[in-house]
This record gives structure tokens, sequence and C-alpha cells, in this order.
């Protein structure tokens, strides 16, 4: 009985240890594939073309600049909605509200998180973008402002959950030490809780907006589709395409192997590359805080 | 090292446990040993006391191979229970920790029923017959004084006992298997005075049936349950002797000091 | 901050109150960031229900699709959605609870372990519609899988094994260390404790990751818009290698590219994925609270 427990002890071990490196495995071979129908970019077409500001392929212009930009405004506008409201309702909800009302609020959010993308561009297009449309009077809504705002909503549940997590986790006694001096609970919020879950909410800002630059429906669905190299604050207010559209959109269409395809897969590997380096920032400053958190506490 | 002489008798106890310069060291420095000797007696209970960081659970959770989960950097020497070296890479790990009960000072009660709790290692050694089961069960509670109080709720969650109930289940737990050994390090540090004076009675009574060694979690504790004491500072073994012996007078003026409450 | 002890007493009372009335005014703010948030949920809910039920019918949701979709029901949608879903969890859940159980119970602390998280992390980051690019390139195209099940599944499952392993450890790791020493100080082996006390405790928790990972890995529509969907089939799937149609692709085409589509159809494809979320998120929630209310440490 002893060898044939053993042996079950072995392979189980084995068997989940090999679990636990296929996210490696899973990351160089997305890596490999981008890289394999993407490279060919490079190659067939000329940098200056690539980085210029027309993106019209039909006729051969592969500039992607104006996709990065479409991809920027929209994710600027987005960050700027979803941030304050976020930190704000996640302070709300960690400090402020009382258990009934965070028993509400949190399923509520779940929810808000678990709404697919496609619904909210659906509820885009026959809702809101006509709703923009006449209120700011301009000439469509399906703007650059537009997908912003939805993608405020689908990034307000990560900010909230992980910010919340933070300020969650600084110890009680922060919050007693600055009460028993005197501090009101708004004063101890501010100058005390916040600094001290300071990182969490950096990692919380950084994921949600992470979560923006990818999204890719609910922008197809209502910014417009129009490749125009965005020109400062106002064209938030007109059609615009980001990189994740632009890839649905005209994935379905291209032959495969031309010139159009492999540059789709090149702006995959663009964004592949965007979202690790916001990733590895993230998760240095999560790890540099668990480290201090280590020496201060042992 | 000699196992000191029982006054009076002239009888030296068999040494259960033979400890021959055994030295830890965790990779942060924390709470090593060096240099240990120590020849712990057959059926009495040992005492091991001293300041706080003196390795004394460190040493407790080498006689059942419990580091191997630590962080351990340096380990040499040799821990003979029976005359067989635990520390060697051949030892049945999983047969000496069987042999061997450990009680904690926190009082930890799985997350199952009381009665559940003693099964598990039972279950685990392959035991299934219910009959054996239960009487087992009813065996190692009457052994730590819990029987009565339990035995009409034994599938009640174990974590609705009290604290010192529960520190007594820990007790029962330890003997269910029938181990040689007991080992407990501070087992009633949580405990109000009449839970600890249970346990220490229950201490009294296993002793003829088991070698027990207890990390005491005071000096006055020790005092009233040593068969024999060691002191430990440091890291090292100071002073071992019976325990009247040890406590009345000292040899070496650090336990003195110790004991009389002047550091610690 | 004035020090209120050196301040004289008169003007104390002042001070007070205006440390008060800023209080008050930054609660408001809080509960207004709250409510602007949460209120468009609830309208969301409202609004697709009141527009889409009026279409809901035994027929909708369980006849095949007429005249180019714009009549008759949504089967063969709900049907893929179902067995994409069933596919990503058989894929997603052993690979990613058994390395959730090796990060929490087996990894050392090295270089080793600290690459897997940071693969994790990335997995978890990288954009819905890379991972369908790159489920063309391996799945569909490169072992000629074909648009099929099988290649959306997988592309799926990988998009959602890190949200479960992150879901899963977190719920592992909230389980006491003290019982893990317990066990083995009465001679269990790791596994045994993992088996026995770590897993059965750490269940809630990872029942509600991967209910919530696969209502997410459901309601995706760009993975699967390359490797599995398609949008008029006349037929159900009849095996693995076949392509479907899906709930949320769907949606978005209904929506967008077919002209002359009855807006309550529309509507009443929303409610059944809407219905779809409430209800997994609804199964999260009640699993999680029962748990804790009978948790035993």
């Amino acid at each position: 009985m002893m060898q044939s427990r053993s042996w079950k002890e072995y392979l189980i071990t084995h068997m989940v240890k090999v679990s636990g490196y296929s996210a490696i495995i899973f990351v160089v071979m997305i890596f490999i594939f981008l890289l394999r129908e993407g490279s060919a970019t490079i190659i067939e077409v000329p940098l200056k073309s690539l980085l210029s500001t027309r993106w019209y392929p039909i006729e051969g212009y592969f500039g992607i600049l104006p996709l990065i930009g479409g991809s920027i405004i929209v994710t600027i506008g987005a960050t700027l909605i979803a941030v304050p409201l976020g930190v704000c309702c996640a302070i709300f909800i960690a400090e402020i509200a009382p258990r009934w009302v965070r028993e509400i609020l949190k399923p509520l959010v779940e929810l808000l998180a678990g709404l697919p993308s496609v619904m909210l561009g659906f509820l885009g297009i026959l809702v809101i973008a006509p709703a923009v449309r006449q209120i700011l009077n301009v000439p469509t809504g399906l703007t650059a402002f537009t997908g912003a705002m939805l993608l405020a909503g689908m990034a307000i549940p990560t900010i909230v959950s992980v910010a919340e997590d933070a300020l969650d986790s600084v110890p009680r006694t922060y919050r007693d030490a600055s009460l028993a001096m005197g501090a009101t609970k708004w004063q101890t919020i501010w100058r005390v809780t916040l600094p001290a879950a300071r990182s969490g909410v950096l990692t919380a800002v950084m994921l949600g907006v992470g979560r923006t630059i990818g999204e890719t429906m609910t922008v197809m669905m209502v910014t417009g589709n129009a490749p125009v190299m965005p020109t400062g604050l106002g064209s938030l207010f007109r059609p615009a395409r980001t990189m994740t559209a632009t890839i649905a959109a005209e994935m379905g269409e291209v032959a495969s192997g031309s010139v159009h395809y492999h540059t789709l897969f090149f702006i995959g590997i663009v964004l592949f590359a965007i979202s690790l380096l916001i990733n590895l920032v993230a998760a240095r400053i999560v790890f540099r805080q668990q480290k201090r958190a280590e020496r201060i506490l042992s | 090292m000699e196992t000191p002489t029982i006054a009076n008798s002239g009888r030296k106890p068999q040494s259960k446990i033979l400890i021959e310069d055994l030295t830890v060291c965790y990779s942060d420095g924390t709470e090593s040993l060096r240099q240990i000797n120590l020849a712990i007696p057959e059926n009495a209970i040992t005492v091991l006391f001293g300041p706080a960081g003196g390795g004394k659970s460190t040493l407790l959770r080498t006689i059942n191979r419990l580091n191997d989960l630590a962080d351990v950097v340096e380990l040499t020497g040799h821990l003979y229970l029976d005359g067989r070296d635990v520390l060697a890479k051949d030892c049945d790990v999983i047969a000496l920790r069987r042999n061997i009960g450990m009680v904690f000072a926190r009082p930890v009660v799985l997350p199952m029923s009381i009665r559940q709790n003693l099964t598990y290692s039972l279950e685990l050694a392959g035991i299934h017959d219910s009959t054996r089961l239960n009487q087992a069960v009813e065996e190692s509670l009457n052994a730590a004084a819990l029987w009565e109080e339990v035995q009409d709720r034994l599938d009640e969650p174990a974590v609705k006992l009290s604290g010192g109930q529960q520190q007594r289940l820990c007790i029962a737990r330890a003997l269910v298997l029938k181990p040689e050994v007991i080992l407990l390090d501070e087992p009633t540090s949580g405990l109000d005075p009449i839970s600890t004076g249970k346990v220490e009675s229950s201490l009294q009574t296993l002793k003829e049936d088991y070698t027990i060694v207890l990390v005491p979690h005071s000096v006055q504790q020790a005092a009233r349950v040593a068969d024999y004491a060691a002191f430990m500072l440091d890291g090292r073994m100071i002073e071992y002797a019976e325990g009247k012996l040890l406590f009345t007078n000292p040899k070496d003026q650090r336990t003195e000091d110790y004991v009389e409450g002047r550091f610690g | 901050m004035t020090d209120s002890a050196s301040t004289p007493s008169k003007a104390r009372p002042r001070n007070t109150k205006r440390r008060n009335l800023i209080q008050r005014l930054g609660y408001m703010g809080m509960i207004l960031a709250a409510a602007i948030t949460v209120a468009p949920i609830i309208l969301i809910v409202v609004y697709i229900y009141s527009r889409g039920l009026p279409a809901i019918s035994l027929e909708f949701l369980s006849a095949m699709p007429k005249d180019g979709m714009r009549a008759g029901g949504i089967f063969p949608a709900i049907v893929g959605t179902f067995w994409l879903t069933i596919g990503t969890g058989v894929i997603a859940v052993p690979l990613g609870v058994g390395a959730a159980i090796y990060l929490s119970e087996y990894a050392p602390d090295n270089r080793w372990t600290r690459t897997i998280r940071i693969a994790i992390i990335n997995l978890a980051g990288i954009p819905s519609v890379v991972y369908g690019l790159f489920g063309l390139g391996l799945f569909v195209l490169f072992l000629h899988f074909g648009t099929s099940i099988l290649a959306g599944s997988l592309t799926l499952a990988i998009m959602t094994i890190p949200v479960i392993i992150s879901t899963s450890e977190e719920a592992l790791r909230a389980v006491p260390n003290s019982f893990r020493v317990v066990s083995i100080s009465v001679g269990g082996t790791r596994w045994q404790t993992i088996q026995r006390i770590v897993l059965p405790q750490a269940l809630p928790g990872i029942l509600t990751g991967v209910i919530l990972g696969l209502e997410r890995a459901a309601g995706e529509t760009a993975p699967i818009l390359f490797t599995v969907a398609s949008f008029f089939l006349p037929r159900l799937p009849a095996s693995i290698f076949d392509a479907t149609m899906a709930l949320p692709y769907h949606l978005f085409v209904i929506s967008t590219q077919v002209p002359g589509m009855p807006i309550k159809i529309q509507y009443g494809t929303a409610v059944v994925l809407l219905t779809f979320v409430l209800i997994m998120n609804g199964f999260a929630t009640v699993i999680r609270s029962r748990a804790r209310a009978r948790r035993q440490w």
C-alpha cells in the first residue's frame, strides 16, 4: 500500500506542476504565433508607410498611427471618467457605506463586471449614441466619447474591486491611531488609509486602463469606425477607430497571407506588447509593495 | 550525555530519545540550535524551558521532522528514537510522525466534527473499520479527560468547543494513534487556570504510558510538572537535571538567574 | 493642521464645524459617485427586460431561426454557447485549478515561480481580440481544426485560465496554514492534506471563480469571431469540429449587420444573454454567502 500511495502522490505532484508551468507555455505560444503571422509586415510594409496617418488598406495605405491614436483617445477619455468614479466608489464601499449597503453594492458592481461587452455595445447603439447626438448636438452619436463612456463602465468594476480590496487590507490600527489623534473619518481616509493603500489603488487603475485598451466589441459598435487621426480634444466628439476594432472588423474580410492580413497580426503584436508593458509595471508595483510590507512586519 | 541518576534509587531510566551534537539553522538565523546533547527518558515528563528564541520549539519540531516544512539551511547531528536516527535519509517520516503526537500552542481544531478530528489521522493510516474508529475515539477522549463533556455531541463541529476543550481535543488527537512520544509546545498558553490544571493532571496520568516532552509557558508550570528539566538559552543546552534538583539548586548561574526571574 | 491644544478655546468650535462640513460634503460626493456608478446597472437591467421580455416565448427559445434571422427562434445560438461553455470549462478548470494548487501548495519561492506568476498576469491582460488572432493562427490554421467548437473552446479556455488561477489561488491561500501543519504532524502527506482539508475548504471560493470565469468566456465575442462563430447555420453542430452560432456573436450581428431586423428580436436576444449572466452571478453570490455562514474557521 505504501508503494501505491507514493506512486499516486508522485503522479499528482507532477500533473500539478505541469499545470503550473502551462501558463508560461501559453504566453510563449501566443507570442510565437502572433510573430509568425505578423512579422512579415516589417518586410512588406515600409516603415514610413506603417507610421503614416492614413489607414486605407484597400488602396494599400497601412498607416497604423490613426488606429493607435484612436485607441489612445478613447482610453484617455475612459480613464478620465472611470478613475475618479471607480476610486470614489471603492472608497465609499470600503470606508463609508454601512454593512447593508455594501451587501447590495458589491453584487451590483460584480454584475456590471459580468455584462458582456457586446451587450453594452448594443445599448450604446440603440440608446447612448442617439442621446449623445441630441444632447451634444453633433452630426453622429457614434463618437470616441460614446466609446469612452461605455469603456469606463467596463473598467469601473475592475478598478472598484481591486481598489476596495486594497483599502480593506489596510490594517485597522492605522485608522484607529488616526481617529485617536482627533482626525475625522474623512481626514483619516484621505491622509492615512488611501496613502497606505496607494500601490493597490494604483494597480487597480492600471488594470482598469489595461482592460480599456483591450476592449474590442463595444468600441467597434459605437465609436463610428472611422480611422481618422485624432487631433486635439475636439476629436473626442468625432468618430474614431481603435486598434482592437480594426482587427475585429477587418479580419473577416482579408485574404489569408495578404499584406492586410499580416498587418492586422502586426497590430495584434503591438497590442500584446502594450498590455505586457502595463502588466509588468503593475506587477512591479505589487511585488515591491509586498517586499516592503514583509520588511515592516518582520 | 548521561541521563541523570534518580536520587535515592541509583537507577538510570531508559532513554527513549537520544540527541547527539544536533545543530539546526534556519535561513533567517532565528531560533537555531547549536550542538545540542540531550537524553530524554522514557515514561517521564521532560521539560524544555528558557527565554523566547532559545530553540525549544525548534528542538521539538526536529524530533518529529516537522522542520522539513521550514526553511532549514543546516542540519547536522543525530537524533535517535529507540536507537534509530530519525534524521537519516532512509527514515520513514510518515511512520515517524504517526508514532509521535504533537500539541501546539494555540488549539488548532480541524474544520470538522469532534469525531472526525480524531478519526482523521486514523483514516490517513488506512484504518476504516468503524468499531475500531469508535473505540479509538472514546479511548483517546478519556485519556484527555474530555469524554464526559462531549460524548453525546461527537458529531458537532469541533469549533464550537471552548478553548480549554479544544486544546484537550488536540491532546486526544495526539493520542489517537497510540504514539510512543508526545510533544507539547506551550499547550496551555491560551487557557484559563482551570483548564490548565486539567491538562497538567492529564499529563501526570499519561506519562505512565508515554514519553512526554513539554515546552512550558512559564517557569512555574515547568516546576510543577517536570520530572526532568533542561534549560535552553540561545540555542544551547545550558543545564539538564532532574526537575526537583534543577529548580531548587541550579548549578549554572544563568539557570539560576532565569528561574529566579532576573531575566526573561 | 492646527494643534487643538494650542488653539484658544474660542476658535475650536469653528474649526470642528468646518471639519464636519468638509466631511459631510465629502461623504455626499462619494455617495454621488457610487450612485452614478450603480444606477446605470439597474437601469440597464430594467430597460433590457422591459423591451425584450415581450419577445420571449417557448418558440423563441427553442426554434430555429427563419427568414435570415428576422423571425423564428435563436435555439442554435443558445446551443452553441452551451457547448462552447462546456468545452471551455473542460479544458480551463483542470488546468487552472491545478496550476492554482501548484502555486499555493507546492511551488518554491524561486525565480521560476515568479516567472509563472508574471506569465499569468500577462495572460490576464491580453486583449480578447488578440486571443482571437492567436486562436486563428494556431488552432484554426496551423493545426487545421478549422472554424470549430474545438478551436473556439481552446481559445476561450486559454483566455479563462488566468482568471480561474487567481481566484482559486486566493481561495486556497485563505485556508489557515495551521490546518496543513496539523495534518502533516499526524503523518499525512502533502497531497492527502490538500485532498482532505485544503481543497474542501477552498471549494466554495474556487467554484465562485470558475462560475464567474466561465460566464465571462460565454459572453465574449472577439475570441470566437474568427475561431468558431458563424452567423447563419441551417443546422445544429454535430461534432466539435463544426462551426456554430453563439449568443454574443448573434447579438452583435443582428444589431449591426442585418437590415430590417425587428427590434423585438434584438432585445429578446439581449434578454437571454442578460438572464444567463444574472443566473450565473446569482449562483456565485449564493455560494459565497452560504460558505461564509458555514465556515468553521
